[in-house]
């Protein structure tokens, strides 16, 4: 076994994500045989290998730096347009400090 | 005037002429192209909505130009569909997701400014794989698409959709988007042209992020000069996209002589071994052809190939457990009413996701989590560069390389939605071009004896984007879209 039932608890957790019991259940299945496949690449020597962080390939730089133009933002109005709750220009949560 | 009679096979050439030759209005092409588009749609579920009235706006600025004797633009009122991973300014774009079921975004994204810049007519929004997480299009929140080709299979996925409006011909053109074959393998199971440019060829300004060292916008067409087209249309650097490269795009459309005769093609011998019958007999009868027009085809190695899915589902689980961190309930519409913001949290997440989404979450979570991160993402990231060596050392000896798109032909609906590591494994021939960063296509080569399209997939070296369209356009002019010899 690669993941048990706690351990998918306690990765939904650090995901923020609500699991109902039956989720939880099929994911510990699911992710077991998934991760117990991508075990294979236990197999590769990769002691010589430099991690790949970079996918951009190098082109041609013509220009890195831009003219220092003003350009309008989108405005507080669309910016806060798609929120579930907003006021005074903020977005709002729940209460997170109790006084 | 009046609007062609087969909108179904309409290429962007026949566009032009048409308008050039006042056969018809963009204003008269659109409002055909809607109709059409909106009665055939309960056919396959391919568009989730459509926008009549930004169609008809662009339409009609077509044709102010056109009165006014000016420049049109090369998409001059050209009916085109874009998937709902692309943000589209006051048109809601839903990723396939019910969490974003009513975000209406406040901006454009960069590519299709460009499309819209050049002429071209947006009919609406396609449907996709929830967040573009799948290979079949059943995980979007909206109903799966159908195969216009086979109404009982799948379209193929993420960019499912798209694929399906081009192949049923409710648009000329489409755009998907592509993290491990969304655009290719949807374009294969339908019997139309995708393209996956280079890294940073395209501008990811306003693709809603799935795995961002992987995400790549790419367009859909009929023929191999459509898809051109719209490429260079899109492609080239974009302030809003760091990532978006420098290099200057050359015009492929104009490069397409049918002239391929000395082009060194690369067959991996990796890619044929175990795959379905009829799908490698057409490839091969695809290669056969490409000799007779003169290219010099041999087999090469990629090594490395076996290890590309666990590989790539290690780096995009990880990029997309943080880049879905964002919907938490704060700022994208939806929201779960709970006392605590912590609650709030969770609830909006676990309500909002479906199970795809959810499982790879929770796989990235788990590779990115301590104890397990060297073990599995830092190991994925050095086979990853593998990988991608294995691809320069093989454009070190040819021009291009040759392979199938997918292990088989579209799946009926449901057969494989149960299992998710067999859904992943038959993503194998597409990722390893994502996870490169190289130029890769599909083009169709025929069908099975059941009628289901088989696509080819050609690979060039990065910002080759001109020898793949070329070799893949004299395919296309050979008649090899046909399957024929």
């Amino acid at each position: 076994m690669k993941i048990t039932e706690p351990e998918v608890r306690y990765v939904a957790d650090l995901a923020n994500l609500k699991l109902t019991e039956p989720e939880i259940a099929r994911l510990a299945k699911d992710m077991d045989e998934i991760l117990t496949h991508m075990d294979t690449l236990s197999e590769i020597d990769t002691s010589a290998v430099e991690p790949m962080a970079q996918v951009l390939y190098p082109s041609e730089e013509l220009a890195t730096l831009r003219a220092d133009q003003i350009i309008p933002p989108i405005g507080e109005q669309a910016a806060l347009a798609n929120a579930p709750l907003a006021g005074g220009g903020y977005y709002k949560v729940p209460k997170v400090i109790e006084r | 005037m009046s609007a062609p009679a087969s909108l179904t096979s309409l290429t962007i050439g026949q566009v032009q002429a048409g308008l050039a030759a006042r056969q018809f209005s963009a204003v008269e092409l659109a409002q055909a192209a809607l109709a059409y588009a909106q009665a055939e749609n309960p056919k396959t579920n391919a568009y989730l909505r459509f926008s009549p009235e930004r169609a008809l706006a662009a339409a009609e600025r077509v044709d102010r130009k056109t009165g006014a004797g000016e420049n049109v633009g090369p998409l001059a009122g050209v009916p085109i569909a874009i998937k709902d991973v692309i943000v589209t300014k006051g048109i809601t774009t839903t990723c396939g997701s019910r969490l974003l079921e009513n975000y209406v975004p406040p901006y454009d994204a960069t590519a299709v400014v460009r499309l819209e810049q050049a002429g071209a007519v947006i009919l609406g929004k396609t449907n996709c794989d929830e967040f573009a997480m799948g290979s079949s299009n059943e995980n979007s929140a909206f109903g799966p698409v159908r195969n216009p080709v086979a109404p009982d299979r799948v379209p193929g996925g993420s960019s499912g959709g798209s694929a399906a409006a081009v192949a049923q011909g409710t648009a000329v053109a489409a755009l998907g988007s592509d993290t491990g074959g969304s655009v290719r393998q949807p374009a294969s199971f339908c019997g139309v042209v995708g393209v996956t440019p280079t890294y940073g060829r395209v501008s990811r300004y306003g693709l809603v992020a799935f795995a961002s060292s992987l995400d790549h916008i790419g367009p859909f067409g009929r023929t191999v000069r459509d898809a051109a087209l719209l490429l260079e249309t899109m492609a080239g650097r974009d302030e809003c996209d760091a990532t978006s490269a420098f290099a200057p795009v050359p015009s492929y459309s104009a490069q397409l002589d049918g002239k391929v005769s000395g082009l060194k093609i690369g067959l991996p011998r990796e890619y044929f071994e175990g795959l379905a019958s009829e799908s490698g007999d057409l490839i091969h009868r695809a290669t056969n052809q490409l000799k007779k027009l003169g290219c010099e085809v041999r087999e090469i190695s990629l090594p490395t190939t076996k290890y590309a899915v666990p590989c790539y589902y290690i780096i995009a689980t990880a990029e997309a457990s943080s880049n879905l961190a964002r919907y938490d309930g704060v700022r994208y519409t939806t929201r779960a009413n709970e006392d605590t913001l912590s609650g709030m949290y969770r609830a909006t997440r676990g309500e909002g996701f479906g199970a795809e989404c959810k499982r790879r979450i929770m796989l990235g979570t788990y590779v990115l989590s301590h104890g397990y991160y060297d073990a599995y993402y830092l190991k994925a990231q050095k086979v990853r560069a593998l990988i991608a060596e294995d691809f320069r050392k093989a454009f070190a000896e040819v021009d291009a390389i040759v392979t199938p798109v997918s292990p088989s032909p579209a799946f009926k609906i449901g057969e494989k939605i149960g299992d998710p590591l067999e859904m992943y494994l038959s993503d194998i021939y597409t990722i390893t071009g994502d996870l490169a960063g190289i130029p890769c296509m599909s083009v169709p080569c025929g069908k099975t004896s059941e009628g289901l399209p088989v696509g080819m997939q050609i690979l060039a070296n990065h910002f080759d984007e001109t020898t793949m369209f070329r070799l893949a356009d004299a395919f296309e002019k050979a008649g090899g879209f046909a399957g024929s010899n």
